[in-house]
């Protein structure tokens, strides 16, 4: 489709630690303040300085926000990757690149708009790694003018994206003044153009870890025990950003406990000794740090306490590519560890979703006295998202089932694993409980009701279907999927960030073929009773998800009879980019026209 | 209660500590460990400590690994709570309990396998970060539970049951927790009764990281001729460095010894540990000094034993993190969920 007034795609080509992420923060925030929706997609490397990064930004007045595959425009100013970045371009897509470049010498089917970003900053500092920042600053100028983007709403959001640094603020101003000075002498790339609408009021833009870190904060965390790891860390480091800033008392005492640990066992170790003690203790991580929770994680499961893992997943396995997204942990944590072990799992799609899971984990955490986990991905976590403002919490926090001085005088005592409310959810007390009967033993060794060492078959067995009554029953707390559309003879099934490409490509089947697809996107696992129904109401179900094996299908092969399941059809892939909708319009039409 | 003025035969009533406990209610469920195992020992003295110091067991939260040794607190204080975790992780476990709730009195019973093998990194980090916990490893040279393979604090040369003999270098744990920072690291002997009770007792009252190495031999595994960790080697081996008693924090000071061979340490709740120095010239202060004894006594194939470093005023984990002084994990809600006003001005920054 060609390009069209806020309906584009741009992407800018450059070199990692050169400052340009505060530029297409620029950009981005420039164009959401005009009103026309906006996403950005960051894809860098697995290096701190030097190697070739790409951002995209897309505005879409429809408010498509998944990744496009074409590209509308380039901003080229890496040399290294320019050659490979202008040849993948369609027809007539205008180049704005660093004139020194010369690259104007190649295609002769593309709008090329040289400017010479050195001779630009060279009046306006000084020092030389200054300018080089500055440089990045002046392809925004060139760009608002390219694209009508309004110049006093780039300026404003100079402004609020080098906060508070007024000198900062004008040489910033002054170098995208530069860049749109220059341009001036352009004539403009057909077509492309940002026109004022009203399509953001009232959102907000934030990433999804920033946006779990803030829900974190809301639910009260009060310890934090964690080892850094991307795509994760910014999540942990949000937190406590918002811990120093909101959780000290008047005299400054801190209202929380975080720990940098020496790895993942002993983070995950220090979650489960905080939530044994009744804390609401988190951690975030990756694969790799998953991988290494293995066997505590079990115990968690095991021994029954509460505990909230983020797994912000990225391309594995091993290292993988550590700077990509990928979907691909859903089966390494709903079963993490050896043995029988399941854990909820929680499936966020929207950095609102993040928040509002954010918290609610540690409510299902403490209710159901088990590790859960929340599978978040690079793309959901590190992008920028438009999103409705956080909502606060309105329900009182859910500390689960815990007995106190006053309950044990009443009851005299009380067994731990005892079923006695027939959900498979026992009692617990908390250590320092100031009652001779208090006390319990918590182990990960055979045990029976009243947390006794056991040996015994039958006892053993007996606790093993409580616990797995338990996780049945959390079907009923965890967040019911959401369905979209209904009647269709065609359905299908995604969860977390696939979902904008998901809903995109609806809407390209329906127009495109007329093609009518009903979808349900899960948000947890176990799924909900609706997660069967919604396959039962479809002849063919497609499963899409970000991932080489289709883990999801997978697991939803697992819960359904055997005629269901032959309904479900994988349609995984994973390059470590975000899903766009033309791959997914292209994989289900690949089925249904063959 | 009945009188018993009246009824002569009456036997006398138990003894009770100050909160009118008798020993009983600090024991623990019946060993099941072998009869003669020197963690047994370990874990009357542990449990003995605490009724004589006079602390609720309600208060005291346990904590440990695998092994035979991990299995102890099973055995001792069955009003505290407890968490036998897996292995080599309990310190991780015990960091994050006791930060949630920093009331508690922590003790934390591992294995040389579950800490200077398995348990190796998060040991060392423990000590680095001075976390309030009394940490009592049961050091018998041997993985008692998987049937007396070597761990890593087997000395060069010692000779296992079958004929394996050892050749890599002994872990020692206690020169490597004093290097790190450790405020309190003592070794001691399953054997020896008065010596390794005066360190249990100052170990509790200690603010920080208490390391207690305590040699503990596995009568089934590790205790035949040509064993450094036996009975009989330890015995011949033992080099105290001084004679420790406990002075608990409300007691009188009595000076009865000639100056320059006593000295006293004031622990963290005033209580004292009262040293006469055995090897003149021992200053349990000098980290350096302490670790190059150390390095000394294993040339020498010495069982360095007693006091080894203690420094009651190094900043603890707690205080570095500036807790409140009540456990987080009971905080109400108002202390740990912020208004709506904070989230309103998130909200904001963000459009
Ligand atoms: C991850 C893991 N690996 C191996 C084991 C098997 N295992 C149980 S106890 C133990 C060694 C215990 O030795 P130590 O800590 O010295 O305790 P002891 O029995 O000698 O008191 C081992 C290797 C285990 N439980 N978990
Ligand atoms: S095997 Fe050794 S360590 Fe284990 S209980 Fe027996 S004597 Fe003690
Ligand atoms: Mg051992």
């Amino acid at each position: 489709m060609a390009p069209a007034v806020n309906d584009f795609s741009l992407q800018v080509a450059t070199v990692n630690g050169s400052g340009s992420q505060s530029s297409n923060s620029v950009l981005l925030r420039a164009l959401f303040q005009m009103g026309i929706p906006v996403s950005g997609k960051n894809l860098f490397p697995s290096n701190i300085a030097g190697l070739p990064t790409w951002y995209t930004i897309r505005a879409s007045r429809d408010g498509w926000v998944a990744r496009k595959k074409e590209l509308d425009l380039l901003v080229a100013m890496n040399g290294e990757t320019a050659a490979e970045d202008v040849a993948a371009l369609r027809p007539g897509t205008p180049v704005v690149y660093d004139a020194p470049l010369g690259l104007d010498q190649g295609r002769a089917d593309l709008g090329w708009y040289p400017v010479p970003f050195d001779a630009l900053v060279a009046p306006l500092a000084p020092d030389a790694k200054l300018r080089k920042l500055l440089r990045n600053m002046v392809y925004v100028g060139t760009l608002s003018r390219l694209l009508e983007l309004e110049l006093p709403e780039v300026e404003l959001a100079i402004g609020r994206v080098f906060d508070g640094k007024p000198k900062a603020v004008a040489l910033n101003v002054a170098a995208a003044r530069a860049g749109f000075e220059h341009a001036g002498a352009f004539t403009r790339p057909p077509g492309l153009a940002a026109r004022r609408m009203d399509a953001t009021r009232g959102k907000i833009i934030v990433d999804g870890n920033a946006a779990a870190a803030h829900g974190a904060l809301f639910g009260g965390v009060t310890v934090l025990a964690w080892y850094p790891i991307t795509p994760s860390s910014s999540l942990a480091e949000a937190l406590i950003a918002d811990l120093a800033a909101h959780r000290r008392g008047p005299d400054g005492t801190p209202s929380y406990a975080v720990v940098q640990a020496e790895d993942e066992l002993s983070a995950i170790g220090m979650v489960l000794g905080a939530g044994w003690a009744g804390a609401r203790a988190m951690t975030a991580t990756s694969g790799p740090g998953i991988s290494l929770m293995g066997e505590l994680a079990g115990l968690g499961a095991y021994a029954e306490i509460p505990a909230v893992v983020w797994d912000v997943q990225r391309v594995g396995p091993s290292t993988g590519l550590p700077t990509r997204t990928q979907q691909a942990d859903l089966l390494s944590t709903a079963f993490l560890s050896h043995g029988d072990t399941g854990h909820p799992l929680l499936l966020p799609g929207s950095v609102e979703e993040c928040f509002t899971f954010g918290h609610q984990a540690f409510d299902l955490a403490e209710r159901l006295q088990t590790p859960v986990f929340v599978l978040s991905d690079l793309d959901l976590g590190m992008n920028q998202w438009m999103a409705e403002p956080f909502r606060y919490p309105e329900a009182p926090m859910d500390r689960g089932k815990v007995l106190g001085r006053a309950d044990l005088e009443r009851l005299g005592g009380f067994a731990r694993y005892a079923d006695v409310d027939g959900d498979g959810i026992g009692w617990r007390t908390l250590p320092g409980t100031d009652h001779p009967r208090a006390a319990y033993f918590t182990r990960g060794s055979g045990h029976d009701e009243r947390a006794g060492y056991s040996e015994k078959g039958e006892v053993y067995e007996k606790n093993m279907l409580r616990l797995a009554r338990k996780l049945d029953g959390a079907r009923a707390l965890l967040p019911e999927p959401v369905a979209t559309g209904a009647g269709a003879e065609v359905g299908v099934v995604a969860f977390g960030s696939s979902d904008p490409a998901v809903r995109e490509s609806r809407a390209q089947l329906a127009a495109e073929r007329g093609l009518a697809v009903d979808y349900l996107r899960v948000r947890a696992w176990p799924f909900a009773a609706a997660v069967r129904d919604f396959v039962a109401a479809h002849q063919r179900v497609y499963v899409v998800e970000q991932n080489r094996d289709g883990q999801l299908a997978g697991l939803l092969r697992l819960e359904l009879a055997a005629p269901l399941a032959g309904r479900l059809r994988s349609l995984a892939r994973s390059d470590g980019l975000p899903l766009d909708a033309r791959t997914v319009t292209d994989a289900v039409l690949a089925h249904e026209e063959a | 209660m009945a009188s018993t003025s009246t009824a002569p035969a009456a036997p006398a009533e138990p003894r009770v500590n100050r909160l009118g406990l008798p020993i009983l209610e600090y024991r623990g469920g019946k060993t099941t460990l072998c009869a003669g195992c020197g963690h047994n020992a370990i874990s009357e003295r542990i449990l003995e400590a605490y009724f004589d110091l006079g602390i609720p067991p309600e208060q005291v939260a346990k904590f440990s690994g695998i092994g035979c040794s991990s299995k102890s607190p099973a055995y001792f204080l069955g009003r505290s709570h407890a968490f036998n975790g897996v292995h080599g992780r309990m310190p991780a476990v015990a960091t994050g309990a006791l930060l949630a709730n920093r009331t508690l009195h922590g003790v934390g019973v591992s294995g040389d396998g579950d800490t200077a093998s398995i348990g190796m990194g998060q040991f060392v980090h423990l000590m680095r970060r001075n976390l309030p916990l009394v940490y009592v490893i049961e050091d018998n040279g041997v993985y008692g539970l998987t049937k007396g393979q070597f761990s890593a604090t087997a000395d060069p040369g010692s000779v296992l049951k079958g004929g394996a003999v050892a050749d890599l270098p002994a872990i020692d744990t206690c020169a490597l927790a004093i290097q790190l920072g450790a405020g309190f690291v003592a070794r001691s002997f399953s054997g020896d009764k008065k010596q390794l009770s005066a360190l249990l007792h100052a170990a509790i009252a200690h603010g920080g990281t208490a390391l207690l190495d305590v040699i503990s031999p596995c009568v089934t595994f590790n205790d035949h001729q040509g064993s450094t960790k036996s009975f009989a080697y330890v015995k011949a081996h033992d080099e105290p460095l001084q004679e420790l008693s406990f002075v608990p924090a409300l007691e009188e000071i009595t000076l009865d010894h000639e100056p320059g061979t006593t000295a006293e340490v004031t622990l963290h709740d005033g209580s004292r540990l009262r040293l006469r120095k055995l090897e003149a010239g021992y200053d349990p202060r000098q980290r350096a000094a302490a670790v190059a004894r150390l390095m000394g006594a294993q040339a020498a194939g010495e069982v360095l034993t007693g006091l080894l470093f203690v420094d009651p005023l190094a900043p603890t984990l707690v205080d570095r993190l500036g807790l409140p002084p009540e456990p987080l994990a009971t905080l109400p809600p108002e202390r740990v969920r912020p208004p709506r006003a904070v989230l309103d001005a998130i909200n904001a920054s963000l459009r």
